[in-house]
C-alpha cells in the first residue's frame, strides 16, 4: 500500500526519515535535509560574507555531502563563500590512498580547487610506519593529533577563514559518551560546541555544519542523489575504545530513534562546577602551535617515534618536558617504560 | 590507557605485575589478618579491617558533607535490595555507639511496593511485604508500607517545591552539633513501632485499575520506567512531608550511580545530572534528598551483605529478565558492567565526572518560581529555544517534515475560547477538557516530554498531576493577558 510523503502529500513517499519517523518522498527529504543544515548554519552564525572556507575532504560520505550540500546552499541562498577543498593523506596503504582518489573526483565534479597535504611531508611519518612502531591499540591517538595539526597547517598555507569538517551527530554523542567514559571533563565541555572559539593566532575557527544531520540520514542523502564516496573503515579503527561508544550508541538509537539528539542535548545543557582545573590555553615552545602544555601534544608524539619512545605521546609527561625541551638524554629506567610493548 | 589522567605507574601496573592468586595474603591495612576478600583491583582485606572500612565509610560521607543536623527526621528509603539494607543496617549501627561518635538524627523507614506497575500478584507482594516488615520491626524504627496504588489520592501539592526555612536563626552546622553536644540531650527514640501511620492516603481497587491503565498507556518500557521512578519520588515526598522529615536517603551505590549518569545522558536529563547523582538533591526545597552510598561499589556492598549477614529481601522490577535492549536503563546497565569487566576503572572514572558536575540554578524570583520547574521531575526547564541548541534543532526538523495543515478534529476543543466565541467565565471549557500532548509539554523539560510522547492517552496521569497542569497553564494565560501592566520579572518586591 504505497505511502503519501507527509509533507507534499501528493508523491508517494520513498524513504522513512530516521530522525523523525515521518515517511517522504525524495524531494522533500532533500529540501527538509539542506533546510536544516542552512538553518543551523544561520542559527550559529557560522560564516559571514566573502570568507574562504575549507571543507575538510577524506573522500568519505560525510566531507562528500558536505561538500555537495555547502555548494548547493552558498548558491541558493548566495552565501557569498569562497569554496575550497582540503585534505589530507596519512599514509595508510589500502585506505587513504584510494579515498584520495575519490576527493581528486570530487574535485572535478563540484568544480572546486583542491590541495593535499600528506604526514610524510610535514611530519617524516606515516601511518603506516607509525603503527610499526606504537603498535595497534594507541595508534588512533598519533593520526587524530597529527590529523588536526595537518588540517590547520594546510589551512594557513591556503589562507583561508574557516575550516569546516563532515561531523555528523552519531560522531558528537559518541563524543560526549567517550568523555564520559574516559572522566575528561574539559574536553565534555567544549565538545557539544558547533565551533571552536576563534581567538589568538594559529588558530583557525573550525565549524561542524552537519552536527545535527544523522549518519543514515546522510547516507540516504548520498544514495538518493547518487553522490560518489568511499565507504570503507580505516583498518586500524577495529581496536579504538571508540568503538565501544560507537556500539553503545547505536543499541541507544535501535531502543529510541531521537537518543542521538537527546545525547547531544545533554551535552549541551550540562555544566561543570566551578574550581574544576582545566587547562590553559597556550603556545608551544617549540613550533608555536596552540597548547596547554609547554609542548604541544605533536611535538611530545614526534619526539617520542624520532628517539624510538612511542610511549612517550601516551599518558602524562609533564615532568619529561624539561627533558625533552632540553634535549637531555632520558634515564634508562624512563626510557624502558616508554619502549613499545613486543607483541 | 583510555583514562585521561593516568601515568606510567598505572600502565605498568597493568601490563606487569598480574595478580598472582596466592594463599595466605596479608590484609593491606593491619598486615597481621589473613586477608578474605579483594576490593578495588588489588586490596586485600581482612574481615575486622573490611568492617571497618565499610563502617567509616558511611560515616565519614556523613561527615564530610554536613547536610544532617543533630536530632533532624530522616526517612530512608529502602527498596528490599542489598545496598538499601545495608544503609539501614550502617544506620543501626552508627545509632548504637557510644556516645561521642553516636550518629545524631531520628530516622524513619519508607518502603514502597509496586508490585501493582511490575505486575506481580497479591500473594509475592503480600509475602514481601510481610518479610520486610519482620525486617523493619527488628530495627525499631517508626516504618511505612505504602503501596504506589496511592499515587492516585495524592494532592498537587506535592508538585510544589516547597521553601526551605531560610531563617536568619538557624544556626549553621558547626554551631548546631556543639549546641547539641552542650545540652547532651538523649535521644527520645520513638520506638513504638508505629507501622503503617496516620496515612491520609487510601487504597481502593478503583486505585488499581487506574494504575495498571497508566502503565499500559506508556508504550516503552523506557518510559515506564521513567515514569515509576517519578511516581516513586513524589510519594516519598508526600510522606516526608507530611510525617517532618526533612531529610531522605536514598540507596544509590556508586555502580547504580554510574549506570544513571549515562543513562540519564541518553534520556537528555543533561541540566538536571548534577541533582540526580550527587551526593544531596535539594529541587524540591523542604525535603533534601540524600545518597550515603555512593561511595560504595556493588561489589563492596554485596561482600558486606553475605560476611554479615545483612537480611535483605529480592523483589524483582520492571526490568527484571528482561533482554539487554528492552529500554534505555537496561541497555546501558550491561554496557557499563561489560566495560568495567574490560576497564575495571569505568565505573570509577564515571562516579568522579558526576562529582565535578553542578546544576545551574537561574536567579530566580518571587513569581517565576513554580512556573519555571518542570511538572513531573521538578528540575529547572531546560526548553529555551536558544539559537543552535539540539533543541531547536528537533523542532526545525519537526516542521520541516510535516505539511502545515489545519486539523479540525484535534484543535477544536482547545480553540473553542480563543476563537471569539467567549464561554461565559472561561472555566467550562477547561473543566471538561483533558490535557492533550500539546499542553503538557510546554510544562516539561525535554526529557519528561519524551516520557510523555510515549504515552497513548494523558488522561491515565494520576489527578495531581492533571490539576496541577491546568492550573499553571491557567496562571501562564492569566500572566500572557495581564503582561503589559507587569513590571519586570527579576525586580524584588520592594515593599
Amino acid at each position: 500500500m504505497p505511502v503519501q510523503c507527509s509533507n507534499c502529500v501528493q508523491r508517494r513517499a520513498v524513504l522513512k526519515r530516521p530522525k523523525t519517523g515521518h515517511s517522504l518522498c525524495k524531494d522533500c527529504f532533500f529540501w527538509a535535509f539542506e533546510e536544516e543544515i542552512h538553518q543551523t548554519i544561520l542559527s550559529a552564525g557560522l560564516f559571514n560574507r566573502g570568507e574562504t572556507v575549507a571543507i575538510g575532504a577524506s573522500g568519505g560520505k560525510d566531507s562528500t555531502v558536505l561538500a555537495h550540500v555547502m555548494k548547493v546552499l552558498n548558491e541558493r541562498y548566495d552565501y557569498g563563500l569562497n569554496l575550497l577543498l582540503l585534505s589530507v593523506d596519512e599514509g595508510i596503504t589500502g585506505y587513504r590512498d584510494d579515498s584520495l582518489e575519490t576527493v581528486k573526483r570530487n574535485q572535478q565534479q563540484y568544480e572546486l580547487p583542491l590541495k593535499i597535504v600528506s604526514y610524510e611531508e610535514l611530519y617524516g611519518w606515516t601511518m603506516d610506519a607509525i603503527v610499526k612502531q606504537v603498535g595497534l591499540k594507541n595508534n588512533c591517538t598519533f593520526c587524530g593529533v597529527f590529523r588536526r595539526q595537518a588540517l590547520d597547517r594546510g589551512a594557513m598555507m591556503l589562507k583561508v577563514d574557516k575550516i569546516c569538517t563532515g561531523h555528523n551527530a552519531d560522531d558528537v554523542a559518541e563524543t560526549v559518551l567517550m568523555n564520559v567514559l574516559r572522566g575528561d571533563i574539559a574536553r565534555l565541555r567544549r565538545c557539544t560546541s558547533i565551533s571552536t572559539a576563534s581567538d589568538g593566532e594559529g588558530a583557525i575557527p573550525r565549524c561542524k555544519p552537519l552536527k545535527y544531520a544523522y549518519e543514515k540520514e546522510i547516507v540516504l542523502y548520498a544514495y538518493f542523489k547518487k553522490l560518489d564516496y568511499f565507504s570503507t573503515e580505516c583498518i586500524y579503527s577495529p581496536n579504538a575504545y571508540r568503538g565501544h561508544a560507537r556500539a553503545f550508541l547505536k543499541d541507544l538509537e535501535s531502543i529510541r530513534p531521537s537518543s542521538i539528539i537527546d545525547v547531544i542535548h545533554s551535552g549541551e545543557t550540562l555544566s561543570v562546577k566551578e574550581g574544576v582545573k582545566m587547562p590553559v590555553q597556550g603556545m608551544c615552545s617549540r613550533c608555536g602551535y596552540i597548547s596547554s602544555q609547554a609542548l604541544c601534544k605533536s611535538c611530545v608524539l614526534l619526539e617520542g617515534l624520532n628517539r624510538g619512545l612511542p610511549k612517550l605521546g601516551i599518558g602524562k609527561h609533564h615532568r619529561l618536558h624539561g627533558k625533552i625541551l632540553a634535549q637531555e638524554p632520558l634515564t634508562e629506567q624512563e626510557e624502558k617504560k616508554l619502549k613499545a610493548v613486543d607483541f | 590507557m583510555c583514562q585521561v589522567e593516568e601515568d606510567y605507574n598505572g600502565l605498568e601496573r597493568n601490563q606487569e605485575k598480574i595478580p598472582v592468586p596466592t594463599f595466605n595474603r596479608k590484609c593491606v591495612k593491619c598486615k597481621e589478618g589473613t586477608a578474605v576478600l579483594i576490593i578495588r583491583v588489588n586490596d586485600a582485606f581482612c574481615r575486622s579491617c573490611f568492617k571497618e572500612y565499610f563502617i567509616h565509610k558511611f560515616r565519614a560521607m556523613l561527615g564530610k558533607n554536613r547536610v544532617i543536623f543533630p536530632q533532624e527526621k530522616v526517612l530512608l528509603a529502602v527498596s528490599g535490595g542489598a545496598a538499601s539494607c545495608s544503609m539501614l543496617s550502617q544506620v543501626q549501627e552508627g545509632l548504637s555507639r557510644e556516645a561521642p561518635k553516636k550518629l545524631r538524627f531520628v530516622p524513619g523507614i519508607i518502603h514502597i511496593d509496586d508490585g501493582g506497575a511490575c505486575g506481580r500478584s497479591a500473594d509475592e507482594r503480600q509475602r514481601s511485604n510481610a518479610l520486610l516488615k519482620s525486617i523493619f520491626t527488628d530495627t525499631g524504627f517508626p516504618y511505612f508500607i505504602v503501596s504506589l496504588e496511592q499515587v492516585f489520592s495524592l494532592p498537587s501539592s506535592v508538585l510544589v517545591p516547597g521553601t526551605s526555612d531560610p531563617d536568619p536563626s538557624n544556626p549553621g552546622y558547626k554551631q548546631a552539633v556543639d549546641q547539641y553536644i552542650k545540652e547532651k540531650q538523649t535521644l527520645t527514640e520513638e520506638n513504638v513501632a508505629s507501622a503503617v501511620a496516620q496515612l491520609s492516603l487510601e487504597d481502593s481497587p478503583e486505585h488499581k485499575l487506574a494504575l495498571e491503565r497508566l502503565f499500559s498507556s506508556l508504550k516503552t518500557l523506557t518510559a515506564k520506567e521513567d515514569m515509576l521512578q517519578t511516581l516513586r519520588l513524589h510519594l516519598i515526598l508526600h510522606i516526608a512531608r507530611e510525617n517532618g522529615y526533612s531529610k531522605v536517603m536514598m540507596g544509590d551505590s556508586c555502580s547504580r550511580l554510574a549506570v544513571k549518569l549515562l543513562s540519564n545522558i541518553a534520556l537528555g536529563r543533561g541540566a538536571a545530572l548534577a541533582s540526580d547523582t550527587g551526593f544531596s538533591d535539594a529541587r524540591y526545597g523542604d525535603v533534601v534528598i540524600v545518597r550515603p552510598m555512593r561511595d560504595y561499589s556493588s561489589k563492596e556492598i554485596a561482600f558486606y551483605s553475605r560476611m554479615f549477614n545483612v537480611p535483605s529481601v529480592f523483589i524483582s522490577g520492571l526490568d527484571t529478565k528482561t533482554q539487554d535492549k528492552a529500554s534505555i536503563q537496561r541497555l546501558t546497565e550491561s554496557f557499563v558492567t561489560n566495560l568495567q569487566s574490560d576497564f575495571p576503572s569505568t565505573v570509577s572514572t564515571i562516579y568522579r565526572t558526576s562529582e565535578k558536575l553542578h546544576t545551574v540554578i537561574p536567579p530566580q524570583s518571587q513569581t517565576t518560581e513554580p512556573a519555571s520547574k518542570c511538572l513531573l521531575c521538578l528540575c529547572t526547564l531546560d526548553t529555551k529555544e536558544d539559537k543552535a541548541s539540539a533543541f531547536h534543532a528537533t523542532l526545525v526538523s519537526e516542521q520541516l517534515s510535516q505539511f502545515k495543515r489545519q486539523d479540525p478534529s484535534v484543535d477544536a476543543p482547545e480553540q473553542c475560547c480563543t476563537e471569539g466565541q467567549g464561554c461565559g467565565s472561561g472555566d467550562c471549557c477547561s473543566s471538561n477538557r483533558l490535557p492533550s500532548h500539546q499542553d503538557l509539554k510546554t510544562l516539561l523539560c525535554y526529557s519528561c516530554r519524551l516520557t510523555i510522547k510515549d504515552m497513548v492517552a494523558t488522561n491515565t496521569l494520576p489527578p495531581y498531576i492533571t490539576t496541577e497542569a491546568e492550573k499553571r497553564q491557567k496562571r501562564s494565560r492569566m500572566k500572557m493577558e495581564i503582561s503589559e501592566y507587569l513590571l519586570e520579572d527579576d525586580e524584588e518586591d520592594g515593599d
